[in-house]
Parts: structure tokens; sequence; C-alpha cells
């Protein structure tokens, strides 16, 4: 039908991408206003830029190349346990980095469980750290979220294929070439990108985990430019760096992006008649196991870690977890209030490019942001009376690219449905909003605000210019009691914090599943 | 207070009313936790002043400096607590102090002359261990070791920065070699203190690089007695920290009044057992219980001041050079 | 009633024209081959397909650029006719506000139109839970509360069995005759055509030819209706 005339959201969802956009370049604007422009890229900053592409790169590819057999083991097999495993996968995603590094650290670390259980069987030492241990976390991180992503295009073979591949006694090989690889040329290029984009801004993990200067990234060289030599122009140019090098590949494959998986679908493996071979099981076996534990291990260590310090934690925790949880419901609200009509609009076009805005919030610099908007704000308002807007909308410009990702395909979907419908009985605007698309895509919004609500539960605040001291968050009160040297009572906070975001994220997730209705 | 705070105390006029003026008071994030030194130093001068006394806490003390810079004289703080020896230079040259006439019977291991800041506290930094470990006895014995250390990124953290300072006050030119020889000990490099300590704890070094104030907090605030720190024969490097007050402040005396209770016995007795440093000033009852274990560097190093901008990029080119091979 | 005046509508190499009138009380059959532009044709008159030329003109007002939803004509799509997730009663009260506010008056409306089909007793259904009889005839009260002059049919009861295609349109017949509006139904049967239509719109070669009345032509076709009648 004529879709050209019949647009849903369009000022909105552009007003909402255009906010987006104005958010960051105002922010540029902002320090530059401010800078004194001196020389280029130093040597250093290449250094810095080689290095964050590489290991960018190279996490990346693991992250999607790791995934894809996991992801083929798990669309193939239905175990007990396999819809909590299926859950949990969101989980390292969600984590607070500095909790998620001392999980890996319990794990592979100098003293972690691997090399003691070497140790114990008179092996040699392996070392985390170093460009190995960067990309590590980085898999850590992402090889979960990426399994998500092509369990979702596992489900979207019909199963038609998967009989007819019956039929014919494809052997797992045949299957692969013939069903599974023209799916993953679709689905994996977009995965890459999305991986890529997230390490870009990656800097604790990677110094941490780097071993050393060697792994400076380009957050990093930001991070020195602003508060070590106060060079505003060369956070603003490593900020461009950054902008540009992310907006690049987003462009680049974003039509490629695949859909984010939502719903119970998931949940029930297509019946499969291939890959019943033994060896074959028992392969598909250690690889979910193998996936799991990789994936368990860091988070059961955080558990094991926190239990004892839960009882030494000081009441200003709890009240910390409310502001945070106040926190995270400004900006699960206030990313819907963009994503949805961003969604509306984007779904109502023919191409989807423009969906690439959405990931410069996850590109830009936190701290660059956080700098040009109180360069902007400081002359008029006091920056601490803004500290919950400002916290919230950055939290929720993190979390746009993945709301939008999961609300776009099933609007679109929604659209080519009823949309004649609608237009004869001549619903538009709210009733349009109430009466269907939100109904309809309650799972999607659930899953959407979910994910957005615990990714700022474990927000540090690295918006520290705006930090309102009256306000303290959970993840920074859990900061300040290890700089209190209470790392015991630190760890129980971080369990607190695991619990937590995963619970927001389950409630809403549930929430948006519960009596929905096909 | 500046116009633009003005909106705000308008809202509150009744309460601020009642308690008087209101000092600002920006500070490193650490300083205002409950655990730091803030709220029991906030009580104690409130008591005294008929004033409200605001600590806006904001990261560290490189953050500190950098928000300063980006408000400039427009600044709602009267007064600057957190900076340390290595940043006064930078502080200065922003022109965004007064001159202070405060001082106290410093017991700090140098002659403080400064004009314009006052010290609060101090320590000496250096590497905390397990109280079994045969600790060596200076930077090229640990370089020699097979120890592994924790340090911070100077780049991004106060004590990394110190670190850098130390080697560098410690060895001048010969610091590269002293890097060379670290290079194979150090596990890995942290954003912050946090992190670093965090790691030390978990077992993951056998040392880190904190200060000899460090096994302190273990043994008073926990009864645990299994920590220690390493003296170096090379001396340690110091870091003082200082406050100042801002040119532009509309409270110059209630200024005058915080920075001269800084110094007093009232701060003084707090500070040890909450920032975990040497008081400036030994407060009337001594140093706490505890202190007296800790140990004495026989050398105070510490770069002036004024030269630290210079030398802070030489060694820092150094250091990523020796570190990045 | 409804005025087509030299309309063109040219998709790619796909060509339609029509210029003819549609009277009111009076009920239209479209027949012709497959993809000779039937659905075309009653997607530009709800206004779904734009048009390269020509008007539209309802009682002499031109219409061409209404918002489908503000024109006098309601169409039964071949599926999705149903919003799954609402309820009969609400999917039927959509007919009369968009954003289901309805007074008391009007929920009565919705009750009685749902009792004419007989569908009162599933008021609170699903239309999962229902049959594809039940579903046209939710469907179909809600072409009678929205009471506009004309009503279109893309063969909404295709899937049907032929006995209970027979009783929807039976059922549409009657509620047109209730509500006094004209009808327009493509099909691909004569036996519909003979059955209900007073007229027939021919739809081949690029052309949708004016009407002319049911019972003549088919007793009596030229030769392209003969070729497709078969």
């Amino acid at each position: 039908m004529a879709d050209r005339a019949f647009k849903i959201t369009p000022r909105l969802g552009a007003g909402a991408a255009g906010l987006l956009v104005a958010l960051v370049l105002l922010a540029l604007g902002g320090v530059l206003a401010r800078a004194e422009f001196g020389t280029g890229l130093r040597p250093a900053e290449w250094a810095a830029i080689r290095f964050t592409v590489l290991q960018a790169a190279l996490s990346a590819l693991l992250s999607v190349g790791l995934a894809i057999p996991v992801a083929r083991a798990l669309a193939r097999r239905r175990f007990r346990g396999r819809a909590i495993l299926v859950t949990l996968l969101g989980a390292p995603f969600i984590l607070p980095v500095i909790v998620a590094v001392f999980g890996l650290i319990a794990v592979f670390g100098r003293s972690g469980w691997i090399n003691g259980a070497l140790g114990a069987v008179g092996l040699p030492e392996v070392s985390i750290y170093g460009f190995h241990g960067v990309v590590l976390a980085h898999v850590f991180f992402n090889l979960p979220l990426v399994t998500r992503l092509l369990l979702q295009g596992w489900q979207g073979i019909p199963s038609e294929q998967f009989r007819l591949a019956a039929q014919l006694r494809l052997t797992p090989r045949a299957v692969f070439l013939t069903l599974e690889r023209p799916m993953l040329r679709q689905t994996a290029p977009g995965a890459l990108a999305l991986v890529f984009v997230i390490c870009l801004t990656s800097f604790a993990v990677a110094l941490t985990l780097g071993g050393g200067p060697r792994a400076t990234t380009v957050e990093l060289a930001i991070y020195q430019a602003f508060q070590f030599d106060f060079d505003l122009g060369r956070a603003a140019l490593l900020t461009l760096v950054q902008l540009v090098l992310a907006g690049g590949t987003a462009l680049l494959a974003m039509r490629f992006v695949p859909e984010l998986a939502v719903g119970g679908g998931l949940d029930r493996p297509l019946r499969r008649w291939d890959a019943q071979g033994g060896l074959v099981r028992l392969l598909d076996g250690v690889l979910i196991a193998l996936g799991a534990g990789f994936l368990l291990l860091p988070l059961i260590s955080v558990v094991l870690r926190g239990v004892s310090g839960l009882s030494q934690m000081p009441a200003s925790v709890y009240l910390a977890t409310g502001n945070s949880l106040m926190v995270a419901g400004l900006s699960v609200t206030l990313t819907l209030a963009l994503a949805l009509p961003m969604a509306g609009w984007i779904a109502s076009r023919s191409r989807g490019g423009v969906e690439a805005v959405g990931l410069l919030g996850l590109a830009a610099s936190p701290l660059m942001i956080g700098t040009g908007w109180f360069i902007l704000i400081n002359p008029v308002i006091s920056p601490s009376a803004l500290a919950l807007p400002v916290t919230a909308i950055v939290n929720a410009m993190m979390a746009l690219p993945f709301a939008v990702r999961v609300l776009v395909p099933p609007m679109r979907n929604l659209l080519e449905r009823f949309l004649p419908l609608t237009q004869t009985l001549g619903m538009q605007g709210w009733p349009l909003w109430r009466w269907v698309i939100l109904p309809r895509l309650r799972p999607q919004i659930g899953f959407a605000a979910g994910l957005s609500g615990a990714l700022s539960m474990g927000d540090l605040g690295v918006i520290a210019l705006f930090a309102d001291p009256e306000r303290v968050t959970l993840p920074l009160q859990m900061y300040r009691l290890m700089g209190a040297y209470r790392m015991d009572a630190a760890a129980g906070a971080a369990l607190l914090l695991l619990v937590l975001s995963l619970g927001v994220f389950w409630v809403c997730d549930k929430g948006g599943r519960w009596g929905a209705e096909a | 207070m500046k116009y633009l705070a003005f909106a705000a105390a308008t809202m509150t006029a009744t309460t601020a009313l009642a308690e008087g003026p209101e000092l600002v008071v920006y500070t490193y994030d650490s300083f205002v936790s409950e655990w730091g030194p803030g709220p029991a130093i906030e009580a104690a001068f409130e008591a005294e002043c008929a004033c409200d006394l605001n600590f806006v806490g904001m990261g560290d003390g490189a953050a500190l400096l950098a928000r300063l810079r980006l408000e400039g004289a427009r600044s709602d703080a009267d007064v600057v607590l957190g900076l340390d020896t290595s940043l006064i230079a930078a502080a200065k040259e922003t022109g965004l102090f007064a001159p202070t006439a405060v001082r106290a019977d410093y017991r700090l291991p140098i002659t403080w002359e400064d004009e314009v800041f006052v010290p609060y506290d101090w320590g000496y930094f250096a590497f905390v261990h397990d109280a079994g470990l045969e600790a060596p006895a200076n930077f090229k014995a640990l370089g020699e070791s097979d120890l592994k250390i924790v340090i911070q990124d100077p780049r991004s953290s106060t004590p990394g920065l110190g670190l850098l300072m130390w080697v560098k006050a410690a060895y001048g030119d010969d610091a590269p070699v002293i890097w060379d020889g670290l290079a194979d000990n150090i596990v890995t490099v942290t954003k912050g203190w946090s992190e670093a300590y965090g790691l030390f704890l978990e077992g993951e070094a056998d040392m880190v690089l904190s200060y000899t104030t460090s096994p302190a907090y273990h043994l008073i605030a926990e009864e645990d007695d299994s920590k220690s720190a390493a003296l170096f024969d090379e001396g340690h490097y110091m870091q003082i920290e200082v406050l100042g007050k801002l040119a532009g402040t509309d409270q110059g005396a209630l200024a005058d009044q915080f920075m001269e209770f800084m110094v007093s016995d009232a701060a003084q007795s707090v500070l040890p057992t909450t920032n975990w440093m040497y008081p400036a000033v030994i407060p009337d009852a001594g140093l706490p219980k505890g202190f007296e274990t800790l140990v004495v560097p026989e050398k105070a190093l510490l770069v002036p001041a004024a030269d630290v901008p210079a030398i802070r990029d030489e060694a820092l080119a150094e250091w990523l050079t020796a570190l990045s091979r | 009633m409804l005025k087509l005046e030299d309309l063109l509508i040219v998709q790619d190499d796909f060509e339609l024209r029509a210029d003819f009138m549609l009277e009111a009380r009076r009920k239209y059959a479209v027949i012709g081959p497959s993809g000779a532009g039937k659905s075309t044709l009653l997607g530009a008159l709800c206004g779904f397909v734009p048009l390269t030329s020509g008007r539209i003109l309802w009682e002499g007002a031109d219409i061409t650029a209404s918002h489908p939803g503000r024109r006098p004509i309601t169409i039964l799509f071949q599926d999705n006719n149903l919003f799954p997730h609402l309820s009969v009663r609400q999917n039927v009260g959509l007919g009369i506000r968009p954003d289901l506010r309805l007074s008391p008056e009007e929920k009565e409306d919705v009750d009685a139109a749902l009792q004419r089909v007989g569908l009162l007793v599933h008021a609170e259904a699903r239309p999962g839970n229902l049959s594809g009889g039940q579903q046209s005839r939710t469907a179909l009260a809600r072409v009678l509360v929205q009471a506009r002059p004309l009503v279109l049919l893309d063969e909404p009861f295709a899937a049907l069995g032929p006995a209970l295609r027979m009783e929807m349109l039976d059922l549409v017949q009657d509620l047109v005759a209730e509500t006094g509006a004209s009808l327009v139904m493509v099909t691909h049967a004569p036996d519909d055509v003979r059955r209900i239509a007073d007229e027939v719109i021919f739809v081949e070669g690029g052309r949708a030819q004016a009407p002319q009345p049911a019972a003549e032509l088919m007793e009596n076709p030229p030769s392209e209706l003969r070729a497709y009648l078969g």
C-alpha cells in the first residue's frame, strides 16, 4: 500500500532522532567553544586509535565467531534449564563494568579458580592480563548478547525448510551450507558492527585487563585530555575520531543488523530432524556447557564474594538503591519516549538507515557529553540541580540503539498487517498507539524497558560533573565503599546490584509478556 | 554566593536564614562519603560558624581542578579542598585562588611556605603487602625480584602520578632504567586506587601502590595486623593535600574561618581515622593508637610544586615508553 | 453518488482507467481476471492507492485527497479485519469512535449490532477464540455501526466454505438493505454475481468498465467476459 502517504509519528520520530543528534553535537560544540586549537593527533594517540580498533575488531570477530557454534547448539537442543540459560544470556551485558571485571578475575586471575585448578595438577599459570585479557573480557560481555541475536536468526528459518532438509536426508554439514550459512550472512555482519561499536568506547576494562599503557584506548586518551592535560581541543578531536569510527562502521553495517530476540519464541526450539548423531549431540553438549560455564562462573563468583559482605553493608546502601531505582525508572521512561516514536518513524520508511543515528549515543564518550553540556548549562543553572535528568538522558542515549533495534521489526510487521484497517477506521495519533501499537508491541516494549532499566542501574554515573551530592546511586555507593577500604561491603553491594539489575530486567521483560495475546 | 545559586538559595530561604550564610566547598568524592571526614567536619564547623557548610564532592583531585577550570571565575565554590602538591602549580596558573594568611604549626617533613594553599593532611606513597612477605628495600630490588605489583595509571589517578614523581625524584634521569626493571613486575595498571587495592586484596598481586598509612586502616578499623608497607631506602614520595580560597568568593571571612578550622584540632583529630592520612598538625591527643606501628621513611621526597608540570610530562613520556614495550 | 472522473492509476508497468458513477442503494460486483486490478480499484476508492490523474467526487464534493478514514466508505479486506488483542465488542466499537470512548448510547448501538449478527454472547471473546464465520460476523457488525453509505468487500469471505460464504453474503445483503448503503464486492464466482449483484463492473485490459446490469450481462456476456467466465 502507499506507505509514502501514511507514516507513524514522522514528526515525533524525526524529532527524537534530531534531539539525539543535537545532544551529541551541542555537547561537542560546547567543548569546542572552550577549546584552544593546538596540534593534531600525537603518536601516542595514533597508537591508542590503532589499539582501540584492533581490540574492538578482534573482540567483535571472536564474540560472533564463538557465538555461532553456541547459538547453533542451543538452537537444536532442548534441555532442562534452557529457558533460564537464555534469560541469563542478558546478564553480563547489563552488569556494571567493575563488577564484571572482578568476576572475571576471580575465575581467570592469578589466584583465580582456573589457575588454582592448573596449579593443583602441576601446570603453569595462565595470565589474564594483556591484549588477550581485554579481548576475553569483551567476549564475556558480548558473546551472550550475540548468541541471543543469532538464536533469533535460527528461529527465523521457516520450519518447512528443516522438514525439507529432513526429507532430503541432508547431513549437518549440508544443513549448514543450505540453511544456516545464508541466515548467518544476513545476521552476522550486523552483530559484528554492534559489538565493534560497544568495544570502541571501552576504557576501564581495557586498561585493567590490558596490563598497562599498551592498552590505552581512545576513551582513555579523551579522559587524559580532559583531566590530565585539560586540553579541550584534543578531547573534542579524539571524540570526533570515536564518532567517525563508530558512525562509519554503523552506517556500513546497519542494514544487516539483525533483530534482537524477544519473546517466548526463543525458548521453544524448532523441531529438528538433523544432527541426531551421538557425536554431534556430544559436541553440542560440550559447547553449551563451555558457553554456560564461561557465562556463569564469573557470575557465581560475584554471588559467592558478595554473600558474606551483605551483612556488612551500611543502611546507606539501601538508600542508594532507592535512588538507583528512581534513575532507572526515569531512564526507562525516557528511552521509551524516544525509542517508540523513532521506531514508528523508521518502520514506516522503506529504508532503515536512519537507525544508525541511534548508535551515536553509544559511540559518543559520556565524559565528552557531560563536559560539553556542563560548559553550556553552567552559566545558566547549577548543574547539580539537573543531576537526575542529565543522568537519565545519558542512560537513555546508551540504551536507545538496543530499544530501537528491538522495536522496529515488530513495528514494521504490525504496520504491514494493520495499517489499512486502522486507516479505514480513522485511527491516528493517541488512539492508534493506545489500542493497537502499545498492546501489540507489549513484549518488545517490556524487553526494551528491561534492558534500558538494567543498563542504567549499573551505570556508575560517569557524568561526575553533574553529580548531586545528596543523591548517591548504588554503583557510586559501591565504588565509595571500595574507596574507603571496605571491599567486603562493596562486594555485598555488587551482589545487590547484580540481583537488582537482573530483577529490573526480569520484571519488565516478564511484565511485557504477561497475559499478552498471540 | 554567586547570583546563580541565589535562585536555589531563595527557594530554601527559610532554612538558609536559620542557618546563616552558605559556604560551598568543592572536594573529592571520598572526602564526603559517610566513611570519609566530611560528615564529622561539617557538623563540627557548623557548630561554631553559624553557617551552612555545603560539601560538593566530585571524582578526585584532578577532576576537581578540571571542573574549576571549566567554571572559571563564575564558580559557586568558596573553597576548594583536596588538591595535592602535584596539582598546585596548575591550580595557581588558573589565577582563581586568593592568597591566605592562615598559618599553623605544621608537622610536615618539609617546611611549608606556600602563600595560597593550606595543607590539611599528608602521607607517604608506599607499596603495601602482606606482613609475611620479604619486601624489597628499594625500586632496584623490586625490579630484580619476581614480586608482582599493581599500580595506578598516572593519567587517571593521583597515586599513579605520585609514583611517577617518586621514581623521578629518586632517580632523575635514570628513571627509565628503573621503569624498565619494573615492567615485568607490573601485573596491571588500573584506572584508580580502588581497583588496584581491590585487586591486591583479591590476591592478584604481592604488593600494591598505596600509602604507608594504609595498614593503619586494617589495624584500627578491622583489627587486622596482616598488612604492612614496604620501606624503601631511596626515600618515599609525599602527597600533601591542600585547600585554598577562591578569589571570587563572596564569603571571604567565612572561607578564612573554614581554612583556619581545617588546621585546628577539631578537624585535625578527625582526619587520621577517616581519611587515613597523617594530620598536618599533630592533634592535642596525639596520633590515634595504631599509627605508631606504621613504618616511617628516613627520607621524604617531594618535587617542588613549581617544577611539577615540566617534570610530569617528561616522566609520563618515559613511563609510557618503558611500559609500552 | 460516487463519481470516478477520468481515473488513472499507474504503477510500474501496470495501468488502470475508470470513468463511471456509482448510484445509491445499488449492489455492484467487480469481476475480472486475476491481476486485472480489482483490488487496486477498491484501494483507490478507499484512498490507499494514489491516483496518477483523475478525481473522485462524492455527491459533487472532491474527495480525491481525503484521508481513508474520512471517506464515506468502509471496506473489508481479505484478512486482518480484526485486531486479535481486542475483544469482539472493542473491535466493533472502533467503528464508532477510534479512541473507544463510547457514550452509553453508543455502547448500546454496539451491542445492538452484535445482537443483530448473533454474537452478543461472545462480546468479550477475542477473535482468536472464534470460528471463521464468527470472525466475519464481527467485522460485519462493525460495518453496521460504521453505517457508511458505501461498503466495499475485497473478498473477505474467500477462506470460508461455500455454504458459510453464501450465509455471509446473505447477511451482507440484509445489512446494506437495512442501512441503505451501496455495496461493491470483488468476486470470482458467477453464482455470487447472480445471487447478489444489481450491476457488474468488469475489469480487464487496463480498464474498469462502467457498470452494466448484471442479469443481462450474465445472460449474454460479451466475448472478453465469456473468455473470463470460461
